[in-house]
């Protein structure tokens, strides 16, 4: 029991899982089911409704990931982040994607991690990102880095200072699921960062400081309807902790990294799989986030999206790292698939900013 | 038959399939199906939580498998679906021992 619970703290990398390769991951994703024919492949899915190749729209979404450590190690990560990740943006990463953000025709400059937080970088690039002008300036936050160590405690007054747009995790409104999927105490911890975020005026009724909050299921099922749980969210966390916040994104969790692990190790993987080709929706094939947006990584190279940027799958282009970055370039390319995009097109769709369909 | 088990969990997706002998009335049916589970005066999570409870009732275990996770898709949380499963186990019993006055008035009339 005490060895299942190191091993949960620990990233897939640390345990020299196989499933921590890109490559071992792709091959779980093309075999079993989907070679077989049981089930399509995502290519011939979208090819019933010609929207094979997939292809991108107006470029909208800069996203920078800036390292994969975290003071977290949540079961659902597709990033496999955690303490142990020592991946991390340096600041020469930094300046070639500041460089972009001044030029980029997008609208919305969205910054995640690990715990973007824990870049020593971090407050520099804010600092220096938001003298761009970019409309929508978004970073991931994990709610609990807040409280983790004190150099941590001014971050609401350090984002407010920046306008900056906080997006934080949240896969409950009560303790046991919340811990169960992000680790002990984090349900507290996150409820105390959503409370200090509120006093200096995020996520309040009326206020400009936007504070959003992700639900991710904490399981082998999709989420619900978006506006239902948001209300349900509303409720309980205003009811129980007087805690407010703007919208709710409903995200599903995909079949890459630490949720597939678990899908495997729990069984589950089939069914899901067989849930997201069932919940299939070709509506949410027009708006999913790899059409508007770009994956930069911690090491500057290019891809459609977080996704694609953890299976190790560069953009398909000539344009591939961000000292070469070249819009019109890339906005030529063929959007990189495999059946992880199932997790996008399901339901109502689902993407970094929630759902996309409706 | 396929399966060597008078109940298979593959068996659930292919509920859709039984239009293919009658469609008409299989089309109907699902239309109606789907219906009923919309938001209405009722929230369709407070539908999912009856028909979780109306599955344990009725013992269908396709419905408690489909119900289970229509629950938790809507974030319902687990003492809330035990409470619903009582709900449905109260009204079993009590419908069984609600007929012990039956019971107690047919040994009224037939004793002396």
């Amino acid at each position: 029991m005490l060895k299942e619970k190191k091993k949960k703290q620990e990233s897939l990398h640390k345990r020299h899982s196989d499933l921590a390769m890109a490559n071992k991951q792709l091959e779980k994703l093309s075999n079993g089911i989907f070679a077989s024919g049981e089930l399509p492949t995502f290519s011939e899915k979208i090819k019933e409704t010609d929207q094979f190749p997939l292809r991108p729209n107006k470029l909208e979404i800069l996203q920078i990931n800036v390292g994969y450590m975290c003071n977290q190690v949540c079961e659902h990560c597709h990033v496999d982040a955690g303490p142990d990740r020592k991946e991390i943006m340096t600041r020469e990463t930094m300046e070639q994607c500041l460089e972009v953000i001044r030029n980029t025709g997008a609208h919305t400059l969205d910054l995640t991690g690990g715990a973007p937080e824990m870049n020593p970088d971090f407050r520099w690039f804010v600092d220096e990102a938001s003298k761009a002008g970019i409309k929508d300036f978004i970073v991931r936050s994990n709610l609990t880095i807040i409280r983790a160590n004190k150099k941590y405690y001014d971050l609401p007054e350090f984002f407010k200072s920046h306008n900056v747009h906080v997006v934080s995790s949240m896969p409950h409104w009560t303790r046991g699921k919340t811990d169960k999927q992000r680790g002990e105490g984090v349900f507290d911890l996150s409820i105390k960062a959503l409370q200090e975020l509120n006093a200096v005026g995020y996520g309040m009724p009326e206020s400009d400081l936007r504070l959003d909050l992700v639900y991710n299921p904490s399981g082998a099922f999709l989420p619900g309807d978006q506006a239902s749980m948001e209300k349900d969210f509303k409720k309980a966390l205003l009811e129980d902790f007087g805690i407010h916040f703007h919208n709710l994104f409903a995200i599903t969790n995909l079949p890459i990294s630490r949720f597939l692990d678990y899908l495997i190790a729990s069984e589950n993987y089939e069914d899901y799989m067989y849930s997201l080709v069932e919940a299939y929706n070709p509506a949410a094939v027009k708006n999913v986030m790899c059409r508007n947006t770009i994956s930069i990584s911690w090491d500057g190279y290019l891809y459609d999206c977080d996704f694609n940027q953890m299976l190790e799958l560069k953009v398909a282009s000539k344009i591939q790292h961000i000292s070469e970055y070249n819009e019109d370039i890339l906005n030529n390319r063929k959007i990189i698939i495999s059946q992880h995009c199932y997790g996008c097109t399901a339901g109502a769709g689902s993407s970094c900013q929630g759902a996309v369909a409706n | 038959m396929a399966s060597n088990n008078y109940y298979d969990p593959a068996d659930l997706r292919k509920f859709g399939n039984i239009t293919e002998w009658s469609k008409e009335l299989g089309d109907k049916f699902f239309d109606y199906y789907g219906k009923v589970f919309e938001e209405g005066a009722l929230t369709a999570r407070e539908k999912a939580l009856i028909a979780l409870a109306v599955a344990h009732t009725e013992q269908c275990p396709y419905c408690i498998d489909a119900y289970t996770k229509d629950t938790l898709q809507r974030g319902v949380t687990k003492e809330e679906m035990m409470e619903a499963i009582h709900v449905g186990a109260a009204i079993k019993s009590g419908a069984t021992l609600v007929h012990g006055v039956m019971m107690m008035n047919k040994v009224n009339k037939l004793e002396m």
